[in-house]
C-alpha cells in the first residue's frame, strides 16, 4: 500500500497511511474511459474543447482523458497544466508553494474548458482554479472533471464528471496515485 | 527565515528554492496580464537611502505584479534632512502598517540594524561593500536559463571586486550551486583579504578570457581613480577592460558575458561589444522582476517557515514514471 509523503497538508511533514483500496488502476482506466464519453455526449462532440489538468494530481489523468477522447473521436485536445498556488485562498495561513509551473500553450478565449482533478473536497482549489482561467482568457464555458468526489463542499462549486462518488469523514486522506486510488490518514 | 539580508540566509537548498519559485514567476511575466494577486493586502516599502534604478523600480514591478501595495521612501526628500534618526523613520514607517521594508544604505550593516528594530520582513537591497543577495540570485538564474546549471562552470569575475557588493554576493552563491570561480583583477582592487573565499585569484585577464564559461565584469567606479588605486582608466581598459579582441575570443569558447550594471561602455567593456548575442545584460534586468517575485512571495506569503526538513521535496518535479502509470 501506498506511503506518500504530503508536505503542504497539515500535518505538515505527514506520511499518508492507506486503510483500504477504493479503486484499482483499472478501475481508474475504466472510469476515465466513461469519462471521456461523457464528455463528447454533454458538448455534441469535441469542438472547441481543451482540457486543462490540475498540478499535480488532475494533470495525468488529463493526459490519460485525452489519450482517450483521441482514441474515439480521433482528434487532438490541446492539454495544459495549471499550479493554483497564487490563487489560492489561504495564502498566508499554511505552507503555499507551486508544486510545478503552470503552462497552458493555448488561447482560451471562446474555448470549452474542462479542468481536470482528481480529488474534489472542499472546492476551494477549483474556486483558485476558476480564478486563475480568468487571468488567461474568457472560455465559453468551463467544465469540471475529477477522479473522486468525497463531499465536503464549502464552496458553492459542483462537478460535471465525476469517476467515483466516496463518502468520506473529513479527516481522512483520499490518495489517487499510480496503484490507484486508496483511503487513509495522515500520521506524523 | 524572516529577513533577506545576505546569501548566508538562505545556503545552497535556499537558493535552489528561490530559483524554483522564480521559474513559476517568469510564467505569469509572460502573461499578457502579468500579475497574480498572491499578495494582496500586503504592504511593501522601498525604502532606498541610496540611488538607485534598476533594483528600486524591480522591487517595486515585483510587489505590484503579486497584488501587494508599494510605499516609496526616498532619504532625499525625507525628514531625514530635518535630522531624524534611521530608528524613528523605521518606527514611523512601522507604524502606518508595513510587511515587508526593501533596504538600500551607502553603509555596509544597515539593513541588518534595521531588522533589528523592525518587525517587519526585511530585504537588503545593497548595503555598502556587503551585500546584493537579491542581485546574486538574478546573476544565478540567469547563468542557470543560458547554460542550464552552475555545477562545474567556471566563473570569472572581473574588475573592483573590493569596492562590490555584488561581488561578495554573488562569490558566495556561484559557489554554493558549486561553480568554480576566479577573481580577476589589479591588488589594490582585491579585498584586503580572501581568508574564506572560495575563490582562485588570477592578475591576467588574457590567461582567463578562453577558459570560462561566464566573464562578469563588475562596474569601474570612477571616483576608484582619485584614490590612485589604478594608474589611468587607459591602463585598466588594456589590461581588464572587455576589449573587442578578448570579447571575440571569449566568445568563441562560448563565454557569456554578464554586468550587473550600470555599465560604463568604453571602460570595462567595449562599446561595441556590449551589444553582442552572448552579453546577457538585458536578461539579468528582466530576470530580475520575477526573481524578486520569488523572494517577496517566500518571506511574505508562502509560510516555509511551518515546514520542517529542508526545501527539496515541496516544490519537486512529479516523477515521470508516475505520470505514465496511473493506467498500471
Amino acid at each position: 500500500m501506498a506511503e506518500r509523503e504530503r508536505r503542504i497538508t497539515p500535518p505538515y511533514g505527514g506520511v499518508f497511511h492507506a486503510r483500504t483500496r477504493v479503486m484499482s488502476p483499472d478501475d481508474i482506466q475504466r472510469a476515465v474511459w466513461r469519462m471521456a464519453h461523457e464528455v463528447i455526449e454533454h458538448n455534441h462532440g469535441l469542438e472547441g474543447v481543451v482540457l486543462i489538468g490540475l498540478q499535480t494530481g488532475g494533470v495525468p489523468l488529463a493526459r490519460l482523458l485525452a489519450d482517450d477522447l483521441h482514441q474515439i473521436e480521433q482528434v487532438d485536445i490541446p492539454v495544459g497544466t495549471l499550479d493554483v498556488a497564487f490563487y489560492r485562498d489561504d495564502i498566508g495561513l499554511r505552507p503555499v508553494l507551486p508544486e510545478a509551473v503552470t503552462d497552458i500553450p493555448f488561447d482560451v478565449d471562446g474555448r470549452i474548458v474542462v479542468l481536470v482533478d482528481d480529488v474534489l473536497f472542499t472546492g476551494r482549489t477549483i474556486r483558485a482554479a476558476l480564478d486563475a482561467l480568468t487571468d488567461f482568457g474568457r472560455p465559453r464555458s468551463v467544465q469540471l472533471a475529477v477522479m473522486i468526489d468525497r463531499g465536503h463542499r464549502e464552496l458553492p462549486i459542483r462537478p460535471d464528471y465525476v469517476g467515483k462518488n466516496l463518502p468520506t469523514r473529513r479527516d481522512e486522506v483520499v490518495d489517487v496515485s499510480p496503484e490507484g486510488v486508496e483511503l487513509g490518514e495522515m500520521r506524523k | 527565515m524572516t529577513d533577506l539580508l545576505s546569501i548566508d540566509d538562505l545556503g545552497a537548498e535556499g537558493i535552489a528554492e528561490v530559483l524554483r519559485l522564480t521559474d513559476s514567476f517568469v510564467e505569469v511575466t509572460n502573461r499578457p496580464i502579468p500579475r497574480v494577486a498572491a499578495l494582496r493586502g500586503k504592504t511593501v516599502v522601498s525604502l532606498f537611502f541610496e540611488d538607485s534604478t534598476r533594483t528600486r523600480l524591480s522591487f517595486e514591478a515585483a510587489a505590484k505584479r503579486l497584488g501587494a501595495d508599494v510605499m516609496t521612501f526616498s532619504a532625499g526628500s525625507s525628514s531625514l534632512k530635518k535630522g531624524e534618526s534611521i530608528r524613528d523613520t523605521i518606527q514611523t514607517i512601522e507604524a502606518m502598517g508595513v510587511d515587508a521594508l526593501v533596504v538600500r544604505h551607502a553603509s555596509a550593516g544597515v539593513p541588518a540594524q534595521i531588522a533589528r528594530w523592525a518587525s517587519s520582513v526585511v530585504i537588503n537591497g545593497g548595503d555598502g561593500w556587503h551585500e546584493h543577495p537579491t542581485q546574486a540570485l538574478l546573476d544565478c538564474y540567469t547563468i542557470q536559463q543560458r547554460l542550464g546549471s552552475l555545477e562545474g562552470r567556471r566563473v570569472a569575475i572581473v574588475g573592483d571586486v573590493k569596492h562590490s557588493r555584488v561581488a561578495r554576493s554573488d562569490v558566495k552563491a556561484f559557489a554554493a550551486l558549486g561553480a568554480d570561480v576566479t577573481l580577476v583583477a589589479p591588488p589594490t582592487l582585491l579585498p584586503p583579504t580572501l581568508v574564506g573565499w572560495p575563490v582562485g585569484v588570477e592578475a591576467d585577464l588574457d590567461q582567463v578570457v578562453e577558459k570560462v564559461d561566464v566573464l562578469y565584469l563588475l562596474r569601474m567606479q570612477r571616483e576608484r581613480m582619485t584614490e590612485a588605486l589604478v594608474p589611468s582608466l587607459r591602463e585598466y581598459t588594456a589590461r581588464f577592460g572587455l576589449t573587442s579582441e578578448r570579447a571575440a575570443r571569449a566568445e568563441d569558447a562560448g563565454a557569456i558575458v554578464m554586468h550587473p550594471g550600470p555599465m560604463n561602455r568604453g571602460v570595462e567593456i567595449a562599446a561595441e561589444v556590449a551589444d553582442r548575442p552572448n552579453v546577457v545584460v538585458v536578461d539579468q534586468v528582466r530576470n530580475g522582476v520575477p526573481v524578486r517575485m520569488a523572494v517577496l512571495f517566500l518571506l511574505l506569503g508562502s509560510r516555509r517557515d511551518l515546514l520542517d526538513g529542508p526545501a527539496g521535496g515541496v516544490v519537486g518535479e512529479v516523477p515521470e514514471e508516475a505520470e505514465a502509470d496511473v493506467r498500471g
